[in-house]
């Protein structure tokens, strides 16, 4: 039929051209990506290596090469890697509690008007509210140990998570509402086929932010609260001040901060293939 | 749900010949301290099978009225009776998931009214076909046209196991060339499947090339102020002089509504 044809025309028309993947395109890609990082790296050492070079603060600070070459060190013993184990597993297991707590309130007070109306507010609030004030109240009410940490880590990310599943319930298109309504979803299909998988983007922001407090809270929680058992990051650093070790601080410090921007890239690659998927994305700025 | 009836020909003894009537049908919304009356008293009936095209300016209630149909919404009184197995609701955007493929939006209509899962699959292709969109399930919406996006949407619909299709505007917003090919695409799937269509637009032409018959509707509030039946003699094109000449009386009728309100 003619306009058969037509359409299948139209629609060919109509259709983008395929992306090119092609090794020297993907390889190009990675360089793109790659050289700001990298320039950024290096005037930081520069600078370092200047302020050292002054003869600043003489007696402590080191050079970058004094420092890097004790990570290396501290690389290869087996203390780090125990430590960076003991760190992350209460990562894990503060940030999971804090994932189940942050979402469960965030569904009920998404769900429930009152609910809303009192925690609404108190969410938002306890966002804003510093980690490390939760402390005294955690050690008091836990006693030094874990359970104290992990009740900071709870504070600190179930808000943000929470208000991120408010927030992407509450961003469902009103049309997709009204086309699923159409569709017969009711309760609780309604929930699971449309509203939270509208509020994916909305909700993954918020692990990510929430991730990031958690991770601050955790260092914090190393930091003041003393606990029997292998030592964590945290305890680590504790030694380096006490012994005025600043290389072996500063090591410790830049363990730290790769394990969040890891963690934090994992994060903003998800977040980017969600957005691909659903054609939120500007091919033309996807990095 | 007590305005809202929902009849099952099986439960009805004796064929029914109406797919939707509505009898004195009226709409007020409160807004603030002001009382809007969206719809006065309308009464309509559309045959099983029709295609009526409801046109009107701005604020006539079209939208209102096809949320009614839809069950979306209550009258404030009146009665509106449904009589078909299932009402499909379209609208000018198209209304995809964005997080499903073209073929997943069509299965999830088949599994919200409970369709086994063995048998979705293949219901998932031959609506697609229907569409003319066999090639394409595995597209997620924004990679589709804007043509395409409206074809998986009535796919959609369709996969309500809907006979009554509501049209709010759904082609609206496309270019002329796709609208006109989805004219008769839109005409060809009625008449495979006999289903009934009231179909709201603003475009005199549209209404005059598709409808068997056409509705106008004054604003604020709405009310049935002219009707039209279209002699319907084989396929129309929408530059056919026949066309042209009621789009004309209904673009003059239409007018003379506009000047009261200009008064």
């Amino acid at each position: 039929m003619a306009t058969n044809q037509a359409l299948r025309g139209l629609d060919r028309l109509a259709l983008g051209s395929v992306q090119d993947r092609s090794p020297v395109r993907l390889a190009r890609k990675a360089w793109a990506a790659a050289w700001p990082k990298l320039l950024a790296v290096a005037l930081v050492l520069l600078v370092w290596e200047l302020v050292h070079l002054t003869g600043w603060k003489d007696l402590v600070l080191k050079g970058p090469g004094t420092v890097l070459s004790d990570l290396w060190q501290m690389v290869q013993h087996a203390q780090l890697w125990a430590a960076v184990g003991v760190t992350m597993k209460r990562a894990l297991i503060g940030y999971l509690v804090a994932l189940l707590v942050g979402s469960a309130v965030g569904l009920l007070v998404a769900r429930i008007p009152p609910l809303r109306a009192a925690l609404g507010s108190i969410i938002t609030g306890l966002q804003t509210m510093p980690s490390i004030a939760w402390y005294p109240f955690a050690i008091i009410l836990f006693t030094q140990g874990e359970a104290a940490i992990v009740f900071v880590m709870i504070m600190g990310a179930a808000p943000s998570i929470a208000a991120g599943l408010i927030t992407g319930v509450d961003y469902t298109p009103p049309l997709l509402l009204r086309a699923g309504r159409t569709m017969g979803l009711r309760g609780l299909a309604l929930y699971r086929y449309l509203i939270l998988p509208a509020s994916l983007p909305a909700y993954v922001a918020g692990l990510k932010q929430g991730w990031a407090f958690a991770w601050r809270s955790l260092m914090a929680g190393e930091l003041v609260v003393s606990i029997v058992g292998p030592p964590g990051l945290g305890v680590l650093l504790n030694t380096d001040q006490n012994n005025l070790d600043f290389a072996g601080a500063t090591s410790i410090i830049i363990v730290i901060l790769i394990i969040g921007i890891v963690v934090d890239m994992a994060f903003s690659k998800a977040d980017r293939a969600l957005r691909r998927r659903r054609g939120l994305l500007d091919p033309s700025v996807s990095g | 749900m007590t305005e809202t009836r929902l009849t099952p020909p099986a439960t009805r003894p004796g064929a029914q010949d109406w797919a939707v009537r509505l009898t004195s049908v009226s709409k007020a919304y409160r807004t603030g301290s002001a009382h809007l009356l969206a719809l006065d008293e309308v009464s309509l009936t559309v045959r099983a099978g029709e295609f009526v095209c409801l046109i009107g300016a701005s604020g006539c209630g079209k939208s209102t009225l096809l949320n009614l149909v839809a069950g979306l919404d209550q009258p404030t009184t009146g009665v509106v009776e449904v009589g078909g197995r299932r009402v499909g609701l379209m609208f000018q955007e198209p209304a995809l998931f964005p997080w499903l493929t073209a073929g997943r939006n069509v299965e999830l209509a088949l599994r919200a009214r409970g369709v086994p899962r063995a048998s979705r699959r293949q219901q998932v292709a031959e609506l697609l076909d229907t569409v003319r969109l066999s090639g394409f399930a595995e597209q997620r919406p924004h990679e589709l046209s804007g043509g395409m996006r409206q074809r998986v949407a009535l796919a959609r619909a369709l996969a309500q196991d809907a006979d009554v299709l509501l049209m709010d505007e759904p082609f609206g917003a496309l270019d002329a060339m796709t609208r006109d090919m989805l004219h008769d695409e839109l005409e060809r799937i009625c008449a495979d499947r006999t289903l009934t269509v009231l179909f709201v637009t603003h475009n005199v032409r549209e209404a005059a090339r598709l409808g068997d018959r056409v509705i106008v509707l004054s604003s604020r509030p709405g009310r049935v102020i002219a009707e039209h039946p279209v002699p319907r003699r084989g396929p129309r094109r929408i530059d056919s002089p026949e066309v042209a000449q009621l789009a004309a009386t209904l673009t003059d009728r239409l007018r003379e509504e506009m000047g009261q309100h200009g008064n």
